[in-house]
């Protein structure tokens, strides 16, 4: 008699805890095919809220930390992705993927981490700069991270996660992320290796859900700093929100036509960073 | 003979400029008539009008989008190093004719002439030089190999630096192969008509730069314009999100210079009469009509006493008077408006219980003036501790800690800029660290050049002008 | 200046760790804010009616100077001649406050300006280098005092200011101004040899401390001479010490300053950091020699409406 698996709930991940939906509602996710593949957690707004308080709370400790250690901390998930690629490629493939399609999207997606964790500690080399202003003034320009990203994902259920999030936390940010609606399963499995990867809770919060529902919500929360509508195909939602983003003035970045398996993209970092220039007299 | 000082009034002469009793809209290279209403623009420091400017309508803005359109396709275009040397002529004309524009920035704007004629032109001459050196360099400029410009950009600019904001406008978006439409403040459209001839005496292609003057309505005209593909704007956060709103949805690259409520934040260990100059300069200069103006004195209570008294002591020396007067430290308000505004909100400070103190000074009695104003027992629940006052009205507020004071430092919606005077090089360091404002002054306020990036955090708007960040705002 | 700052006074000269403290808490200066702030106080107009007073100001500040090794008796009596009477074809010229010669020609001078209200101040202490015994400055303090000088220019030990040994330099202070008698004294920083705003601002302070009638900038030997931000910094110094303690010291800039127009920007910059109470000679110096002879063409000029021309003034 074969035995009875244990099937995995997939739950939303805020502040480094894997909770159920506040408002208790889950939706059915099935694969290409129609087949059930398991009830998804339905964030709420009070979710969303949630996680952009842990989302703030993280913040300061998560930019505080050296450049460096970031970028470790992030080439971290891409090793444990590694590790745990064979699950990642078995779930991509539930989800409808070939197994090459599988194992070429995990491999791209390990390779994305790998790129954005060595730009940690290089960004502010190459978005800087010592300005020689003409007057007895020491002046540097250096980006800083704006704060919580709230991200909408594209609908590409590893590789897309990947490319919107790692660019986000390698440069100090952290973020509230909307997963696909439709590919959200592999998002909370990938969640699972950022809470055994050293990303401190809080750094990344992974919603599931309606994009519809809850977006408005992070696109008007007066505590976010930046708007990522890379996910959102709608177009008047996307207006939408970012006229609701205009509130506090969020720095946006527009759902473009690039695509997300072409070569990382470095705007992804510098979009959501602030240049602060420090001027200092120089005398004796 | 006398036997104290007296300080002559030194007028600069007017006799310089010429203002011509109508001005036009400059569009494809000519002077033509706008369809609006037209109105005036007057001396805030006599209320003296000084000539009838026309009011782009709708279809105005329309043409002149049109014009800068058509004019894109050649300008884009040509070289790098053709496009720079217009700009280097254009920067040379300038310092040929800078008394000229000072004197007139300071009639239209009344600012003093000692800041129009060794602040405002100078820098004005030496931004379009700095972007003229950049036109042929784009490749190097970190966006790319092949970097290219947008379009057409239609750049909306206040009244509190006109030629200046012009100047950061303007010079990057040529540099970069992009023509503009850019509309000047209603209250201070005169050195933009005069810089205008300028574009004609240096033979610029026509379309390559059209100057649309109006009102609200002629911004937004411009900002919604669908051929527009960049909107650039300076001026307060509440229309810099109407903008935001405007341009939602839609290609337009944005960049936005908006308020600022930056603390000023002074250690017991500063280089005290220093701050206090700085304390001076960052609330005093121009007005206080500076979005970056260090508007919050925060001040380590166990200096508290000693920096107030020696800021009264100074601020007794300051002369408000004829902005044309070399000897003048703080010209007119520019507008009856503003005044009100500025009013107001001082008569709120005083309502809410802070404590105000202006030294005593005789103003004019004819114009728009405002006396050097501080509150004391200034706390962050105060208005005058949040609100941007633009004026010069300094609110003063005491910490303990550099914890507390960047704790306060960040308590705003704000982000454009902050000050820190202290001796100790670590703490400057840190605190430049903490503070979420995309300029930090260390023992030194208020201080522009070409090359350094200048911009907000939050709701003081994004991207950056000036310096290799600037161009960013017109490539692709 | 707080009280705070005034209780302790008594006490910070009680040893060299007091005094160190004290003189290293003073504000820091930064150079380049104090810089433009100078620069800023450089560029105000004044009246025509406020410039000819001003004029006539500085050339009853001027202590007129001659020192060289080639001084003679017969150069002493000209100087002296030309500080009465500055410009011999108008009487109305008011005269210098001081004639400033080396201690061996105090008494040719001393006779020479007799029965006028010119001062005699001597160079002391091993001028201008300082490099001698306290003995040696002392006698040579003592000499020129007892030849009838009014005023006495010292200069500080600034190898022993610059090693940090600050008591011993107040202590010198104290012996010379001791070794004066009736004889003002100034003190001379050579703020060339200092180099940065803070010693400046430190040793103004020590030297109020120590009794000083004057603090003085230069000696003349060295550049930079007095400039106008240092100048800046020891006159804020000595209206924060009127603050902290009442007393008032007078400022001498010495030594770089040969145009009117540098002059009037001086007494500009004293009139708006110190205030009124400083524009007088009792207050304020210049050490000049060159300065003078332009202060009388001006004024000419401003008298008759045309320029006038070096061959009408002078050379003594």
């Amino acid at each position: 008699m074969s035995r009875t698996d244990v099937r995995k709930t997939y739950k939303l991940y805020i502040g480094g805890a894997f909770p159920r939906s506040e408002s208790g509602r889950t939706y059915l996710v099935n694969d290409a095919s129609g087949r059930l593949l398991a009830n998804a957690a339905k964030a709420s707004r009070k979710d969303a809220r949630d996680a952009v308080v842990a989302a703030r709370k993280a913040f300061g400790g998560w930019s505080g930390r050296t450049a460096y250690n970031r970028g470790q901390v992030v080439y971290r998930v891409a090793e444990v992705l590694e590790s745990r690629r064979a699950q990642f490629e078995a779930e991509l493939a539930a989800g409808g993927s070939s197994g090459a399609e599988a194992r070429a999207e995990v491999d791209a997606a390990i390779d994305r981490l790998v790129w954005y964790a060595g730009w940690s500690d290089k960004i502010a080399q190459v978005d800087g700069s010592a300005n020689p202003v003409a007057g007895p003034y020491f002046n540097l320009s250096s980006p800083e991270p704006a704060g919580v990203v709230a991200v909408i994902a594209p609908a590409s259920a590893l590789l897309g996660l990947v490319s919107v999030v790692a660019p986000l936390i390698a440069a100090g940010n952290t973020c509230v992320v909307i997963a696909s609606e439709v590919v959200p399963l592999v998002a909370i499995t990938f969640a699972e290796v950022l809470a055994t990867s050293d990303v401190p809770g809080g750094v990344v919060n992974i919603l599931t859900g309606e994009v519809a529902e809850i977006a408005p919500w992070l696109a008007s929360h007066m505590d976010v700093n930046g708007l990522d509508l890379t996910g959102v195909t709608d177009a008047d939602l996307a207006r939408d929100l970012e006229v609701a983003a205009a509130d506090n003035l969020k720095l946006v970045r527009r759902a473009g036509v690039e695509n997300l398996d072409d070569s990382p993209a470095l705007d992804r970092m510098t979009r959501f960073m602030e240049i602060k220039t420090v001027w200092h007299p120089m005398g004796r | 003979m006398s036997t104290t000082f007296e300080y002559a009034p030194a007028p600069e002469s007017r006799a310089i400029v010429d203002i011509k009793p109508s001005y036009g809209l400059f569009i494809d290279g000519d002077f033509v008539d706008g369809h609006g209403e037209g109105f005036t623009t007057i001396n805030p420091a006599t209320e003296e009008v000084l000539a009838e400017i026309s009011e782009a309508t709708d279809a105005d803005v329309d043409l002149a989008v049109h014009a800068a359109r058509k004019a894109f396709r050649s300008w884009s275009r040509i070289s790098g190093a053709e496009r720079g040397k217009y700009l280097f002529r254009i920067a040379r004309i300038i310092a040929e004719r800078s008394r000229e524009l000072a004197v007139l920035e300071s009639i239209d704007n009344g600012k003093p002439i000692k800041e129009s004629r060794d602040v405002d032109v100078p820098t004005v001459a030496a931004h379009f030089f700095y972007y003229a050196g950049w036109a042929d360099k784009l490749e190097h400029a970190g966006f790319g190999p092949d970097p290219k410009p947008l379009g057409v950009a239609g750049q909306v600019i206040p009244w509190n630096f006109p030629l200046l904001m012009l100047a950061w406008k303007i010079a990057p978006a040529l540099a970069c192969g992009n023509t503009v439409v850019l509309k000047p403040a209603e209250t201070t459209p005169l050195t933009a008509l005069l810089f205008a001839e300028i574009c004609q005496q240096a033979d610029l292609p026509p379309g390559v730069v059209n100057i649309v003057t109006g009102a609200g309505g002629t911004g937004r005209a411009v900002v919604a314009h669908p051929d527009v593909d960049k909107v650039a704007f300076t001026g307060s956060t509440e229309v810099g999100k109407a903008i935001a709103r405007t341009v939602a949805g839609s290609h337009k690259k944005v960049t936005l210079e908006l308020g600022g409520k930056a603390a000023n934040i002074v250690f017991d260990d500063a280089p005290l009469d220093q701050a206090v100059e700085g304390i001076v300069n960052g609330i005093f200069f121009n007005q206080g009509h500076v979005c970056c103006a260090g508007s919050r004195l925060l001040v380590q209570e166990s200096v508290a006493d000693e920096v107030l008294a020696k800021l009264k002591t100074r601020m007794a020396t300051l002369r408000v008077g004829d902005p044309l007067d070399k000897n003048t430290d703080i010209g007119a308000i520019n507008s009856a408006e503003q005044l009100a505004k500025i009013r107001a909100l001082s008569d709120i400070g005083e309502a809410e219980g802070a404590g105000r103190w202006s030294p005593a000074c005789d103003l004019p009695d004819k114009g728009f003036w405002f006396a050097p104003t501080i509150f004391t027992g200034v706390s962050q629940a105060h208005r005058i501790a949040r609100e941007e006052i633009f004026g010069p009205v300094l609110s003063v507020l005491a910490f303990r800690t550099p914890s507390e004071a960047v704790e306060k430092a960040n308590n705003t919606p704000f982000g454009l800029s902050a000050g820190v005077w202290t001796e100790k090089g670590s703490r400057i360091l840190w605190m430049a660290s903490q503070l979420r404002a995309g300029v930090v002054w260390s023992n030194t306020f208020n201080r522009f050049d070409p090359t350094s990036p200048f911009g907000g955090y939050k709701e003081s708007g994004y991207g950056r002008e000036g310096g290799r960040h600037g161009l960013e705002g017109y490539l692709q | 200046m707080s009280t705070t700052t005034q209780s302790t006074l008594a006490d910070v000269t009680a040893s060299d760790a007091t005094l160190r403290r004290f003189l290293h808490g003073l504000p820091g200066v930064d150079q380049v804010g104090a810089d433009q702030r100078a620069a800023g106080l450089g560029s105000r107009s004044i009246k025509t009616s406020s410039k000819k007073w001003a004029l006539d100001l500085a050339i009853s500040m001027v202590d007129l100077t001659t020192l060289e090794g080639m001084d003679t008796p017969g150069k002493v009596r000209a100087l002296c001649s030309k500080a009465m009477r500055p410009d011999p074809a108008d009487p109305s010229c008011p005269h210098t406050a001081a004639v400033c010669v080396y201690g061996d020609m105090v008494g040719i001078a001393k006779s020479a300006v007799q029965g006028s209200p010119v001062h005699v101040a001597a160079v002391a202490t091993a001028f201008p280098s300082g490099r001698a015994s306290r003995t040696v400055r002392l006698e040579d303090t003592r000499e020129a005092s007892a030849a009838g000088a009014d005023e006495i220019d010292m200069v500080i030990d600034r190898g022993a200011f610059l090693a940090g040994r600050y008591l011993e330099v107040f202590d010198d202070i104290v012996a010379v101004r001791e070794a004066c008698g009736d004889a003002h004294l100034k003190v001379i920083f050579e703020t060339g040899e200092l180099q940065t705003y803070d010693n400046v601002r430190r040793a103004s302070w020590l030297a109020m401390l120590a009794g000083a009638h004057f603090i003085k900038t230069s000696t003349g030997k060295i550049q930079p001479a007095a400039t106008l931000p240092v100048t800046y910094l020891m006159v804020q110094a000595v209206r924060d010490f009127r603050e902290a303690t009442g007393q008032m010291v007078g400022v001498k800039p010495a030594g770089g300053i040969r145009s009117a127009k540098d002059a009037i920007k001086y007494l500009v910059m004293v009139n708006e950091v110190a205030g009124p109470d400083w524009l007088n000679p009792d207050w304020f110096r210049f050490g000049a020699s060159t300065l003078l002879n332009d202060l009388l063409m001006q004024r000419t000029k401003m008298a008759t409406g045309r320029y006038s021309g070096p061959d009408y003034f002078t050379l003594d």
